[in-house]
This record gives C-alpha cells, sequence and structure tokens, in this order.
C-alpha cells in the first residue's frame, strides 16, 4: 500500500471562515497503481492533490492522517515536509508551463535543486539525460533556457525533473489540459511508461477531463464539493458507474478531449453548494434527479461491490428509495 | 501593481460565496456585493487608513487654513521670531507670519500638484489606450515618443524650458509638468489595455461594431478604473515632489507662494546660518506628509483592490 | 541581442535627435529673442543698441534662414562645438562644461552605485523579515516621497549650520583658501564638502530601491517557478536566491528609468549646497541668461544619460539570458 489517506480534512482559511475544501476523505493507492481523481472544478481535488505535497499558508489540516509506504507523511508541518517532498511524494504542478525559472538553463536548475537537496548532480546526469531522451526530447535541452523551449517541451522535462528521484507517490495536476489532444496521449503514455519502468511507484492523476483517465487510470476517484462520491476501477466508473454524480458527469463527456472548464457542467444543471457551512445531508441532493427523503442525511462512502465504494443512498442496501426511481 | 491570472481550483482567488447567490443573480446584487467587499476591506486596511487621513488633514488645513490666519503674508511683524501663540510658525527674515505662507503655499502645491498629477493621468491614458488598442504604427510611434521623453531628464527638460519660459504661472507650471511626468503611466496603461483588448466583451463589442471609442470609454477604462486611480495617485504624488524642486530652483510662479518658493527664499535669506529652522522644516515637512501619505494610500488601496495582496 | 541592442540604439538616437531640436527650437519659440533680452539687460544707447542687436544677431547666426541656423547648429554640435559663454565670455561652453563635470560624477555615480545596491540588499532583507520589514516599508516610502530640497536643507541645518553640530562644510566643492592638489588636506577637503550632497541623493535613491526590491522578491516569491522548487523540497535559501536574482533584472530597468530623476535631484541638492556641479552651473546659466551655456549643458546631460543608458541595456543582455536567446525557441 503506496498511499493511505485516512478521514482527511483539509480547509482554506478565508476572513468569513473556514472553507473545507476536503472533508472526511479516505482512500488508498496500491504500489504500482494509477489513481485517477476527477471532479468539477472546485471540487477540491487539486487541494487534495497538492496538499499531500505542499500545503499553502491558508491551508490547514483539520483532521486525519496521511501514510506513504507505512511512514507518516506530516503534511501540515512545512518543515518536516521537506524531506518527504521531491524524494518520496512529488508532483506535475498544473501550472508546468512556467514552472522553470526563466533566467537558469534547466540543467543548472537541475544541479542546484539537486544540490540544495543533498544530492550530486553529476552521478545523478547520466539518468537525467537517459530520462530526457525516454521522452523524446534531445539531451541539450537541458543547456537551454525555458523560453527556448516549447509548452509540450517544458511539460516532459517537468514531467523528468519530478520523477528523477523515484517518488513513491506522484501527483499530476491536470498534466493534459494545456495540450493538444494528440500531445495529451504522448502525455498519458509517459505517465503509464513512468509507471512501468519503476520511476514512480503509484501516480495521482488530478483532471477533469476523464478522457486522460480512460487511458490510463487503473482506479477512478470521484470527488463531489469536498466529499468522495464514487471509487471503482476506470472500467467500471466509466462503464456502470452508480453514483447520480458520476453517471452525469460521464454521460457529459461524450467525445475524448472535450473539457468543461465551466463553472456548471453541461447536462446537470445547478452549481456544486458553497463549501463555507455546508447544507447538511447529500451535497448533490440539490442537483440530483433521484434525490429523495433519506438525502437529508449524509450518504456514507461505503464499498457495494468489492473494489467499488460510492455514497450515495440508492445503492446502499437496505434503503431503498420510496419512490422506487432507478436510475441506469 | 500586477495582476495575476491563475486557473484555482478552489479558495485560491475570490472567497467562496456565504449565500446560495445563484449564478444569474442580477448585476446590481453583484456589484452591491462587490462595493460591500471593498469597504469591508478599505475600511480593515491601516495603509489606506493612515495614508488618507494624512492626506485629507493636510488637504483640510489647505481649505480652511486661511481662516485661522491671523497675519497676511504682506504684514511686515517683529523678524526671526521661533513659534508661538501670536505666530504658530514663528516669522522669517522679514518678520512675515510662516504659518499665512505655509498655508498659502500648501494650496498652491497641492493645486500645482492636482493639476500635473491630472494632467499626466489624462495625457498617460489617452497614449496608454490609443497604443494598446490601436496596435501597429501609432502604438510604435506613442513608444518612440515615450521613450525618448523617459531618457531626457524631465526637472532638466523643465529647466531648460522655464530658462526661456522667464514667467510662470500655477497653470503652466502644472501644465508642464504633466506633460513631461506621464510616460511611465502611459506604459502601465497600454499593457493592462493589451490584455483587456485580447479578452472576450472587448470582441464582442468590436463584433456588435462599436467604435473604438466608445469601446475605450464603456469597455475598456471602466474595466481598469481601479488601477487608473492607483495611477493617479502616484501621479499625483510625483508631480507636488516635482513642482517643489522646480520651485525651490526659483523657476515657479513669479509672484506667488508655495512650499517649494518658502523653501527657496529660506535658503536665499540665511535660514540655515540664522537656525530659523522654522521656515523650512514645515514646508518640506508637509510635502514629504502628504506625498508619503498617498503613497501609503495607494498600497493600501492596492491591497484592497486585488485580492492576491490582501493579508489574513 | 543584437536586435535588442540595435532596437536600444535607434531609440537613443532618436532621443538625441529629439532634444537636440529642442534644444535649437526653445530659444527661437519664446517671444523675443536671446539677443533682445540680452541687450534688454545691457542699459545700451539706442544707436549702440541696433549696432550691438545686429552684431550679435550675426555673430550667433540669428539673421540667416531657419533651416540654414539649424544645419548650423548640427554642424556645430557634432563637431563638439557649443558655442561661447556669455556669462564667461569669451570661454567655450565646452571647457566650462569640464570645469564642473567632474565633481558632478563624483556626486553621482557613488549615489546611484550605493544606493542601488544597498537599498537592493536592504529591500531582499525585508522580504524575508517581517520585523525588519515594519520600519524598512514606513521609512523607504518616507524617503522617496522627501522632496531632494528639503532634505538637502535639513541635513545642511542639522550637520553643517549648527542644528546639531558643525560637521561639514556648509557650501562649496572645496575650501576657497585651498589650492587644487593632490594632496591630503585639499583630497579631505573635497570629501567632507562632498559628503552632505552625497547623503541626499544617497538616501532619496535608497527609500526606493529597497521599497522595490522587497515588493518585486514578494512578487517573485508568489511565481509558478518559486512554488514549484518548494513543492520539491527546496531550501528557502535557494528559493530565495532564485528570487533575488530574477528581481534584480526590473530593479535594473527602473535603473535606467531613475536616472533622469536623479540627475534633476543632483541639479536640486548641487543648489543647495553650491556645488560647483553641473547642476549648479545650468542653475547660473538660468540666473544669468547665458543661453548657450544652458542649451550647452542640457546637450551634456543628454549624452551622460544616454551612456549611462547604453550601459545598463549591456549590463541587463549579460544578465538576462533571454534577451540573448530571443524568441527563437522551437
Amino acid at each position: 500500500m503506496a498511499l493511505e489517506v485516512d478521514h482527511l480534512q483539509l480547509c482554506y482559511r478565508t476572513l468569513r471562515g473556514d472553507v473545507r475544501a476536503v472533508d472526511d476523505v479516505t482512500f488508498t493507492i496500491d504500489d504500482g497503481e494509477i489513481m485517477g481523481l476527477a471532479g468539477e472544478s472546485g471540487c477540491g481535488k487539486s487541494t487534495l492533490g497538492n496538499g499531500l505535497v505542499r500545503m499553502d499558508v491558508r491551508m490547514r489540516q483539520l483532521a486525519g492522517r496521511v501514510e506513504l509506504d507505512g511512514e507518516e507523511l506530516p503534511i501540515s508541518d512545512e518543515k518536516a515536509m521537506r524531506s518527504f517532498r521531491f524524494k518520496s511524494v512529488s508532483i506535475v504542478p498544473q501550472y508546468a508551463m512556467s514552472a522553470l525559472n526563466p533566467t537558469r538553463r534547466v540543467g543548472k536548475m537541475v544541479s542546484e535543486l539537486l544540490k540544495s537537496r543533498g544530492f550530486d548532480y553529476k552521478s545523478a546526469l547520466p539518468e537525467l539525460e537517459r530520462r530526457v531522451k525516454l521522452v523524446g526530447l534531445d539531451a541539450d535541452v537541458l543547456k537551454r533556457y525555458p523560453i527556448e523551449l516549447s509548452g509540450g517541451m517544458k511539460q516532459r522535462v517537468v514531467m523528468v525533473i519530478s520523477t528523477l528521484l523515484n517518488p513513491s507517490l506522484l501527483i499530476a495536476d491536470e498534466v493534459t489540459s494545456a495540450l493538444d489532444v494528440s500531445t495529451q496521449r504522448a502525455v498519458g503514455e509517459m505517465l503509464l511508461e513512468f509507471r512501468d519502468r519503476k520511476f514512480v511507484k503509484s501516480t495521482m492523476v488530478i483532471t477533469h477531463d476523464v478522457s486522460i483517465l480512460a487511458q490510463v487510470a487503473d482506479t477512478i476517484l470521484v470527488m463531489y464539493a469536498g466529499k468522495l462520491a464514487e471509487k471503482a476501477s476506470a472500467d467500471v466508473v466509466i462503464n456502470s458507474p452508480l453514483h447520480p454524480y458520476t453517471q452525469l458527469l460521464i454521460s457529459s463527456l461524450p467525445e475524448v478531449g472535450v473539457r468543461h472548464d465551466e463553472h456548471t457542467l453541461v447536462g446537470i444543471p445547478g452549481r456544486p453548494p458553497p463549501l463555507l457551512n455546508p447544507p447538511a445531508g447529500c451535497r448533490f441532493r440539490d442537483r440530483c434527479p433521484f434525490a429523495f427523503d433519506r438525502c437529508a442525511e449524509e450518504p456514507p462512502f461505503m464499498e457495494v461491490k468489492p473494489g467499488h465504494s460510492v455514497a450515495c443512498w440508492l445503492r446502499t442496501k437496505g434503503a431503498a428509495p420510496a419512490g422506487g426511481a432507478e436510475p441506469c | 501593481m500586477t495582476v495575476v491570472g491563475h486557473e484555482g481550483d478552489l479558495g485560491t482567488d475570490e472567497p467562496v460565496p456565504v449565500d446560495k447567490a445563484p449564478v444569474d443573480s442580477t448585476g446590481e446584487a453583484l456589484t452591491a456585493k462587490k462595493r460591500f467587499e471593498f469597504l469591508y476591506f478599505a475600511v480593515r486596511n491601516k495603509k489606506l487608513l493612515i495614508g488618507l487621513s494624512v492626506v485629507v488633514l493636510f488637504a483640510l488645513v489647505a481649505l480652511l487654513g486661511p481662516l485661522f490666519v491671523k497675519h497676511s503674508m504682506l504684514a511686515y511683524g517683529p523678524p526671526f521670531r521661533p513659534p508661538s501663540a501670536a505666530y504658530w510658525f514663528g516669522t522669517n527674515y522679514f518678520g512675515q507670519d510662516v504659518f499665512a505662507e505655509f498655508v498659502y503655499g500648501l494650496r498652491e502645491s497641492l493645486f500645482v500638484g492636482l493639476l500635473g498629477g491630472c494632467g499626466a493621468t489624462v495625457i498617460g491614458m489617452t497614449f496608454g489606450f490609443l497604443a494598446g488598442y490601436k496596435g501597429g504604427m501609432i502604438d510604435e510611434a506613442l513608444n518612440v515618443l515615450c521613450n525618448v521623453l523617459l531618457t531626457i531628464p524631465g526637472l532638466v527638460l523643465l529647466i531648460l524650458i522655464a530658462g526661456f519660459l522667464h514667467h510662470t504661472s500655477a497653470v503652466i507650471e502644472g501644465l508642464l509638468i504633466a506633460g513631461t511626468t506621464w510616460t511611465w503611466a502611459m506604459r502601465a496603461i497600454r499593457a493592462q489595455t493589451f490584455s483587456l483588448v485580447s479578452r472576450d466583451f472587448v470582441g464582442l463589442a468590436k463584433l456588435s461594431g462599436e467604435k473604438s471609442r466608445s469601446i475605450i470609454v464603456r469597455e475598456i477604462a471602466p474595466n481598469m478604473s481601479s488601477y487608473l486611480f492607483l495611477v493617479f495617485i502616484l501621479l499625483f504624488g510625483g508631480a507636488i515632489l516635482v513642482a517643489a524642486s522646480f520651485d525651490f530652483l526659483g523657476l515657479g510662479p513669479s509672484n506667488g507662494m508655495s512650499l517649494g518658493i518658502m523653501m527657496e527664499q529660506a535658503a536665499d535669506w540665511s535660514a540655515l546660518p540664522l537656525h530659523l529652522w522654522w521656515w523650512f522644516v514645515p514646508p518640506g515637512a508637509a510635502i514629504t506628509c502628504v506625498v508619503g501619505g498617498l503613497y501609503f494610500a495607494n498600497v493600501g488601496l492596492d491591497e484592497v483592490f486585488n485580492p492576491k495582496l490582501r493579508e489574513l | 541581442m543584437r536586435r535588442y541592442l540595435a532596437r536600444k540604439l535607434i531609440i537613443y538616437v532618436v532621443t538625441f535627435f529629439v532634444a537636440a531640436t529642442i534644444d535649437w527650437l526653445l530659444p527661437r519659440m519664446v517671444p523675443g529673442n536671446p539677443v533682445s533680452l540680452l541687450l534688454a539687460k545691457m542699459n545700451l544707447q539706442p544707436q549702440t543698441y541696433n549696432a550691438t542687436y545686429s552684431l550679435y544677431m550675426k555673430a550667433f547666426g540669428f539673421n540667416r534662414p531657419w533651416w540654414d541656423q539649424y544645419l548650423n547648429f548640427w554642424r556645430a554640435l557634432l563637431h563638439g562645438n557649443l558655442g561661447v559663454s556669455i556669462y564667461d565670455f569669451p570661454k567655450p561652453v565646452t571647457s566650462v562644461i569640464a570645469d564642473y563635470v567632474l565633481f558632478t560624477l563624483a556626486l553621482l555615480i557613488p549615489a546611484i552605485l550605493l544606493a542601488y545596491f544597498a537599498g537592493n540588499k536592504v529591500g531582499a532583507m525585508a522580504a524575508r523579515r517581517k520585523s525588519l520589514d515594519n520600519t524598512v516599508l514606513p521609512v523607504g516610502y518616507l524617503l522617496t516621497a522627501t522632496a531632494y530640497p528639503w532634505l538637502a536643507l535639513l541635513l545642511a541645518f542639522l550637520f553643517a549650520a549648527g542644528g546639531i553640530g558643525h560637521f561639514f562644510p556648509i557650501s562649496g566643492g572645496f575650501s576657497y583658501g585651498l589650492i587644487p592638489a593632490w594632496n591630503w588636506a585639499f583630497m579631505w577637503s573635497l570629501i567632507t564638502h562632498w559628503f552632505l550632497p552625497f547623503l541626499t541623493l544617497f538616501l532619496v535613491a535608497f527609500g526606493g530601491w529597497a521599497i522595490g526590491m522587497r515588493n518585486l522578491i514578494i512578487y517573485e516569491l508568489e511565481s509558478d517557478y518559486t512554488h514549484y522548487l518548494e513543492a520539491l523540497g527546496a531550501p528557502s535559501k535557494l528559493v530565495r536566491r532564485y528570487a533575488y536574482r530574477n528581481a534584480m533584472l526590473p530593479q535594473l530597468t527602473g535603473l535606467a528609468l531613475q536616472l533622469g530623476v536623479i540627475v534633476g535631484g543632483a541639479v536640486v541638492t548641487e543648489v543647495t549646497f553650491a556645488y560647483p556641479g553641473l547642476g549648479y552651473l545650468i542653475f547660473q546659466a538660468v540666473g544669468n541668461d547665458d543661453y548657450f551655456l544652458l542649451q550647452g549643458i542640457f546637450m551634456f546631460i543628454i549624452v551622460g544619460v544616454l551612456v549611462a543608458n547604453f550601459i545598463i541595456d549591456i549590463i541587463y543582455v549579460l544578465v538576462d539570458p533571454r534577451t540573448r536567446v530571443g524568441i527563437s525557441g522551437a
């Protein structure tokens, strides 16, 4: 078990109070697993991903525990986290295009970064060059400045840098959203290749683009308004999802590469509830076509079939809807 | 004053709405909310409050001061008097009331600064909008003009002009200052306009056949009004400083009083060896306070307008 | 890189051209001409006046067609001939300037460089430490909000006129009793006369750089590349080093933009301390209606500022790789 997240609660502190962006989240990622984390913009998926690497100054951990390879990950302790970053847990950030220092040659930046973490650049260089070539770039990109690289090249360089120390967990945050469809596929293949070559033990792919998950993910975790909605193997989530939200999310994505940056999903009227003092009960209630009385209570995130968990009263045994409305 | 875009996941830019305001709520409700938010942060921003109160205080002195002036500027009393109940700021070499000079000098300095600041803002806006919106040759030409003026030291150019003009008035002085200090404002506004022109609503206005001028006035300017205000504050403060140097060199209005002229006269008439500090300390201190207050208010307002800079 | 410098050079050529044209045009635009203004002061008899007038008009070339005057002006300018000083007649303007220019350079160069480096260092420190920031920020803003003449008067009063003591001489470039020579007494006299004007220029500029650097570093620390470094566990030492280096670039651009302001400040400061530099000289030229001297100093300052700008451009190219590689990315 590479990653174990147990009842994790993360919040943003704002002037109006705490916004619980990640609310009581429990899941695991196995060794060698690529887990997709999907949901609308604002559902807390990026907060969760970033929180596992580096918490923003405004972020707080309210509860819960994170373990990586059986060791506790002190995510709320900025100093203690430093030694884990890069080495055990690493990230390919959303802003990969601008993640490189514009005034340093790529190789120079990597060497200074490695040295600052107590690693030797010279001995790491052959492997670095090998990996740069592996992702289809010329080794001399290391001698170039970021401005000399195209967006796709920068993305690949950042992926190589982030995984250079073979971390146990890689968070890939919206790695495909700024790319065109063919490059998206290439990046997806890189994620698979990195896993197969054991550059990374387990990967969390955060995206709002479910099509990329169909390509790379073993399992998919769907979040809604800070809560977990559904988790199952990628195949099951895409072909026979159980949560009404997942169903709408999947059906609203008819084609590969179609994205939905807007606040509202096409086909799902309404928008997620505010996360500052969210209403009790199921958070999808207001938008759910199948909502019924029971939804005023919060549904538990329960395993309904082996390897398939869902938080919906419709799917929880012994709680059939009064009206008998059956989705699917 | 940086505009940083960030496509965050949650809670990065705007605080999450408290109530369940629907997306399609009327524009009125939204502006009311924005205004509330602006006030909410404005009254809590120490820099803004301190800066603004200092500026307002001196503005009041300039406005209401004449009511408290007991001695005419032209009345010659006992010379070299230190500050006292009769002469609040003492008297100068000639026995004139320094407080009277201060009040009228402050008026003139604020007037010249305001004129220079407004003028420079207007020129900077006009050229900045034109360059940023039209692009192409107009942009190139205005850029060259701007760079040329940026390179020529403003005060030295003013000295050259004044050296040949011989007679200046407060209005001419203000306009001259405006004509030499608009350059950086144009650069900043041009850059902001560039980024706005590429946005959807401007494109929409263009498609709907609106005229350039009306697009600039209706779509672009309102969208950067807070930014323009910040630019104006900085230009206002800068103009007061330039005017002080200009007046100090004896190039200011020939028959008037200003804070710079007070310092000039103090320097010319032995205030230093005679230790008449009350003659030149108040005018310079007033300039530092007003300009410093403006700069502080600017920083504070920037934090209020720009959520990224707000301290939690 | 060549493109970048070539573009800059074109701007400088245009600037020189525009400045020279303004310089030529101004005396011809004011009501009356310099000659009549000059003669008005001489209190001449009507006949003598007319004769002198036409003599002067001829001597200065004001009687020729404007284009001829303009070409002549350029011809003279390119030969380094700025005319003769009326006030210090018949000394050429260039040699009058030569007497004063060293003092200005001795004042400006250390003031600009020291304020720039000290301001940047202190600003970077303030961005790191909240306690220091609480002093640096207000003090910095107050210093930039201070008018040069006031600070000059204040320092002169406190440290030269006896407000606190008579530590420094109040005016001049060196003691009048001394003859310029390379000896200790003269050097010491130069230094003591130099210090307060220097301090004035230094303090105002220092405040600006400190604030600028502080704000830039805070901005850089919020940038993506910083966040990426932090996400990879880079220690704050490396993060800050990168932020400082990158913040230096806009500061360098700022230095070029601030040159004009500092030169203006130097004029006022030199006048306050009667420090015999170009600023003091230009002030004397205005006071004495010495138009050729005025025009000459103006041109001279322009050339100086252009040279300084070009030096900064070259440094910029050396420190910012982006100007070197251009936008030739694949």
